[in-house]
């Protein structure tokens, strides 16, 4: 069975860019574009991983994080977290909180491509 | 040491003369010239005069007060680079004699301390400025998406005409989205600002702006309307502009004849006027602080100051520029903040062989943080300060400038080691 990934993104054309290069390479995506209703999605949805951008309407990525990881259920549930800040206290901040994987935008496809197999296999 | 003493010595070695020969030349003792270059005996005014002579020399230019802030100033320059060691036991001497040089000092002192905060400013624009984060993520996210759609159309040879069209379209959309964000982005950031207006923090250009008038605003006294006196960046800095409401509102409440006529007769004395006035304490000082200039009315310098201490309003008086130099809590604002709604008053006494004696009046307001009775209150202290006449006896508040000029060695509210004078080690 494929491997299901969530991602988090509200920006349209990254999500599109995303999703295909996900998808041809066996895994099923499910898209969720808003901050504030993207927990009650990961309960309901129970992905494989997350891909969660940082800035998000209604709820920061980073709150989002600290959320998951405060949940026994979600507690171990890979995340990687996309941003556009890639200033050193951002990526201490999601570490602290536990993300996997921080990865800066711009990327290139075979970043997230190697990240995401890393993380959950194939 | 006396400056007049500095001035007598720094001319008679220009000159070439020697003490012996100058003090021949006015009828003194060697010795007693002696005294005299080194401060331990005053100078009279036929003295001067003789000496003044002697060294073909203006008397007025050696009687003139020397100019005190540049000596401030020039020590302020040498404490900010306190690892040169700079002779700073001799700064009147240096401003003395070469007072053109001392100028360039404190004004490339100044130049520096004004770059240094735009370059903070700058700095910290990227993470604070709401405008410009939003603009660099729109950025960022174009780039994103152009980048991973080119990399999908020219890694994927098998890709349908479909999916080509499709990612064409994104990276068109993206690339035109990138360009308008690219001329705001540009726009946004080339702001023209004159040099001058460009070195200064919204706080300092609006007590720059109101230094020009004395901290007087002729057209906000009599109701006039509040553009007709200000240029119109002025009136639309909204610093600048705060400022004048408040003061609006009192003009208003304290009109400019009663106003005067009443301190005149109380001798400008804030706590009276405000008992017979009937005025807050805070709005009668920044009605002092605001007269306009005129023979008989003495000059008062006002400092403001948040919960946080920060200054957000400072005019400045001969002796007193709370805007230079990092502050002394050992002036009654400070002390004021702790407890609102209690005027704080006393003398203070600055160090040095000047010893500006400033009668000193300072109170505190606090009003409750609209957000909740959980949050800190709202707190503005007001200081106002005049110069009177020293020696306030051992009462007086011995205060300062800034600690690394301050030559208070033993002060217990010292904060950092001074560079005036070595420092004893239980300042250290």
């Amino acid at each position: 069975m494929a491997k299901r990934i969530l991602l988090i993104e509200d920006e349209p054309n990254i999500v599109e860019a995303l999703s295909f290069i996900l998808s041809r390479d066996g895994f099923t995506v499910h898209i969720h574009e808003d901050g504030e209703t993207a927990l009650g999605r990961i309960t309901a949805g129970a992905p494989d991983m997350i891909i969660l951008d940082a800035m998000l309407p209604g709820r920061s990525g980073f709150d989002i994080l600290r959320d998951l990881r405060a949940d026994s259920a979600t507690r171990d549930l890979p995340v990687m977290m996309l941003t556009a800040r890639g200033q050193a206290k951002d990526r201490q901040m999601a570490e602290d909180l536990g993300v996997d994987h921080f990865m800066t935008k711009p990327f290139a496809n075979e970043e997230v491509l190697a990240q995401v197999h890393a993380l959950i296999g194939s | 040491m006396d400056r007049i003493g500095e001035r007598i010595r720094a001319r008679r070695m220009d000159v070439g003369l020697s003490q012996r020969d100058l003090a021949e030349a006015v009828g003194v003792s060697p010795s007693y010239l002696n005294l005299i270059e080194h401060g331990k005996r005053a100078a009279g005014g036929s003295l001067v005069r003789k000496l003044a002579l002697a060294m073909q020399l203006d008397v007025q230019l050696l009687s003139a007060r020397e100019d005190e802030a540049l000596v401030e100033r020039v020590r302020t320059a040498a404490a900010r680079l306190s690892e040169i060691a700079t002779e700073t036991a001799r700064t009147e001497a240096f401003v003395s004699r070469y007072p053109g040089f001392a100028r360039l000092v404190a004004e490339q002192a100044a130049r520096i301390e004004a770059l240094d905060t735009r370059l903070r400013m700058l700095s910290d624009r990227i993470t604070y400025d709401p405008e410009l984060a939003r603009a660099l993520h729109g950025v960022i996210s174009s780039v994103t998406a152009i980048q991973s759609a080119a990399g999908i159309l020219t890694s994927d040879d098998s890709l349908d005409a479909d999916w080509q069209a499709r990612f064409h379209r994104n990276i068109h959309d993206d690339a035109r989205r990138l360009a308008e964000t690219s001329r705001a982005l540009i726009a946004y950031l080339d702001v023209p600002h004159d040099a001058d207006r460009g070195l200064m923090t919204p706080l300092e250009a609006r007590s720059a702006a109101l230094a020009r008038t004395g901290f007087h605003r002729a057209h906000l006294e009599t109701g006039g309307s509040r553009r007709s006196g200000a240029p119109v960046d002025q009136a639309e800095d909204p610093l600048l502009a705060r400022h004048d409401a408040q003061y609006a509102k009192d003009a208003a409440a304290l009109p400019l004849d009663t106003f005067r006529r009443t301190a005149d007769r109380l001798d400008y004395d804030p706590l009276r006027l405000s008992a017979e006035l009937g005025a807050p304490l805070a709005r009668i000082m920044r009605r002092l602080a605001s007269l306009p200039s005129r023979p008989g009315t003495p000059d008062h310098g006002l400092m403001v100051i948040d919960g946080a201490g920060a200054v957000t309003l400072a005019k400045p008086v001969e002796g007193f520029n709370p805007s230079q130099g990092r502050g002394c809590s050992m002036w009654p604002i400070f002390g004021a903040l702790g407890q609102p709604g209690r005027a704080a008053t006393g003398t203070v006494v600055l160090p040095g062989e000047t010893a500006r004696h400033f009668a000193v009046h300072a109170l505190a307001e606090a009003a409750p943080h609209p957000g909740g009775a959980h949050l800190a209150p709202l707190i503005q202290a007001t200081m106002l300060l005049r110069a009177v006449p020293g020696d306030a006896g051992p009462l007086a508040i011995p205060a300062g400038l800034d600690c690394r000029i301050c030559q208070r060695s033993t002060c217990a509210a010292r904060r950092e080691p001074s560079t005036v004078t070595p420092p004893r080690r239980q300042d250290l």
